[in-house]
């Protein structure tokens, strides 16, 4: 039996997970995950297929950490910004202090670039499939994965989903 | 510069500079792209159209692109391969709408032709017509009404086609050189790990240039220096088979002091050490080849590039859909006896490549730069002399030697 209580912590969650990204708070990213954490985006090609390859693949705080470090210091793309939609929001279960949850995104892409200025596209659509944990009283991501329907990115990824 | 023009009705002239300007027309003119569907990939190329490894079971099939035309990719009964054009004999409608799957035969929804792995014609619906009324003529032949069949060939579980029934063989078309290093790649079963997709507003030619220019590596790309993990001065080289239009980059780790010692004091923003991974798990390599690279980036004209980056496989397959965008598609591979951590490292790893790729995101973005700046000015062109004006090999990766290459065989093959 899932609480009012615990679709409120998994939604409060979600809520904070995606202002964090469309606000550009994206050193705060990795804080919204556990210690002992896994955040994967899979394009649903290979997850029906069973195949393991994701686009961004980190098993670790060091790894979000360090994702953030390259997208402000060491990669180069145009400037955008993101709008999540997050629906559907569904709490499946609990167990031995593991809520699992799932919800459908859609992520639009306005391009902030000099030549495209303004322009926004429908960038990517999914679900996410969530572990979530307490950890000190705070709702945290222990896994993270992101399917998304949408195999074949625009340009490139750089911002998390 | 002088004045230039290529692509149909117009005047066919290139800079009298040769392979060291290209105008930046043939990055845009659509007639240009139209072109180069018909005399590069539907000429006399042997296109890569996949792994043996996607079709490994009697009657698998996958669907692709020779250019922009689709293409089906079939194994028989027998176990043998062959490609067709994805376009029913009858009225030209899709056959296979599937991107893949095991069939013993292939059927048209429109009107249900009917066709085998080999893309023989083997069922037509009411051919002799009902009770006397409609049907085909008497000379209706199904033989003559096979699906377009390509040529297909594979080189050690890579997979080819061509348009052109008078090719030569696909050995001779690789070359000893470009199989060599081939070999070293596809030297044991195979085992596919993943796909990834990235759609990029750039005229194609502008990602095989990309694949082909060590010089931009340690300067567009800043994960490794930004992280402290190798300087410039990585010791390499290009290689190119007789016409010039393969290439094979690679490049190896030297010794730390002589990195330091050619790069530092150079004032480059790529030389800065103040940052460190937290996570360094990233880059934890296993030795696996006899010839140890860091970087072998091979590239088959005119739609192939095989990749060994650290521990990452994979082949990057270019289709080109209009004359400003092309879709790259990934295929990440391992090996069949890989162990689980031998596994996990090359999973890990392919956080370097592909569209979110640490060290590849950069050339997509590129290519797309050079999109957007060149829209108006066709009688400008662009500037390739690093490292010389000739197509020769280097045992160095200060050069555009092997985007030269390119040009020379592009300007055989389109006769501009």
């Amino acid at each position: 039996m899932v609480t009012a209580e615990t679709r409120a912590t998994v939604e409060d969650l979600f809520h904070t997970y995606v202002h964090c990204i469309d606000d550009d708070d994206l050193e705060a990213w990795p804080s919204l995950f556990a210690s002992q954490c896994l955040y994967k985006i899979v394009p649903r090609e290979n997850a029906d297929q069973n195949l393991p390859i994701a686009i961004m693949y980190c098993d670790s705080q060091g790894m979000l950490q360090d994702r953030v470090t390259a997208h402000r210091k060491a990669n180069l793309y145009g400037a955008h910004f993101y709008r999540h939609l997050v629906s559907s929001i569904q709490v499946l279960g609990e167990e031995n202090g593991v809520i699992q949850a799932r919800a459908n995104y859609v992520v639009f892409r306005t391009l902030a670039d000099a030549v495209h200025y303004g322009t926004t596209e429908v960038y990517s659509a999914g679900a996410y499939h969530d572990k979530i944990v307490m950890e000190n009283g705070v709702a945290k991501f222990r896994e993270k994965l992101v399917i998304a329907d949408t195999c074949k990115i625009s340009s490139l990824l750089v911002t998390p989903l | 510069m002088n004045q230039v023009s290529v692509g149909n009705g117009t005047e066919t002239r290139w800079p009298v500079e040769g392979i060291t300007r290209v105008p930046y027309r043939a990055f845009f003119d659509p007639t240009v792209y139209e072109q180069e569907q018909e005399q590069i990939f539907r000429g006399r190329a042997w296109n890569y159209v996949g792994l043996e490894a996607e079709v490994p079971n009697l009657c698998d099939f996958r669907t692709t692109f020779v250019g922009d035309t689709p293409v089906v990719v079939t194994r028989d009964r027998d176990g043998a391969l062959h490609a067709f054009v994805n376009r029913c004999a009858h009225r030209g409608a899709i056959v296979c709408r599937e991107p893949r799957g095991n069939r013993k035969s292939h059927q048209c929804v429109y009107h249900q032709w009917t066709y085998n792995p080999q893309g023989d014609l083997i069922g037509v619906p009411f051919r002799g017509g009902i009770e006397g009324k409609g049907g085909y003529p008497a000379d209706f032949h199904p033989s003559q009404h096979s699906l377009r069949k390509l040529r297909v060939e594979a080189y050690q579980g890579l997979i080819f086609a061509s348009f052109a029934d008078d090719i030569e063989p696909l050995e001779t078309y690789l070359g000893p050189e470009m199989r060599h290093w081939l070999d070293r790649i596809f030297n044991r079963p195979i085992q596919l790990l993943g796909y990834a997709r990235q759609y990029i507003h750039a005229n194609w030619k502008l990602y095989a240039e990309n694949v082909r220019d060590p010089y931009h590596a340690s300067l567009l790309h800043l994960f490794h220096t930004t992280f402290g993990i190798y300087r410039s001065s990585m010791g390499g080289g290009v290689i190119m088979d007789e016409a010039r239009r393969h290439d094979m980059l690679r490049a190896y780790k030297r010794t730390e002091p002589q990195e330091t010692a050619a790069y530092k004091g150079k004032g480059m923003r790529t030389y800065q050490e103040q940052y460190s991974l937290a996570d360094p798990s990233l880059l934890t390599s296993r030795k696996e080849f006899d010839v140890e690279l860091t970087n072998h980036i091979q590239t088959i004209f005119p739609c192939l590039v095989v990749q060994q980056i650290q521990n990452t496989l994979a082949t990057r397959h270019i289709l080109p859909k209009k004359p400003d965008e092309f879709e790259l598609l990934f295929t990440f591979f391992g090996y069949a006896d890989d162990d689980e951590e031998m596994r996990a490292i090359r999973i890990k790893q392919a956080n370097l490549v592909g569209p979110a790729g640490y060290i590849s995101m950069e050339d997509g973005h590129a290519t797309e730069l050079v999109q957007q700046a060149i829209v108006r000015d066709q009688k400008a062109g662009s500037f390739i002399e690093f490292g010389g004006r000739e197509t020769d090999d280097q045992e160095n990766l200060l050069t555009e030697s092997g985007i030269r290459g390119f040009w020379k065989y592009y300007r055989e093959t389109m006769h501009v």
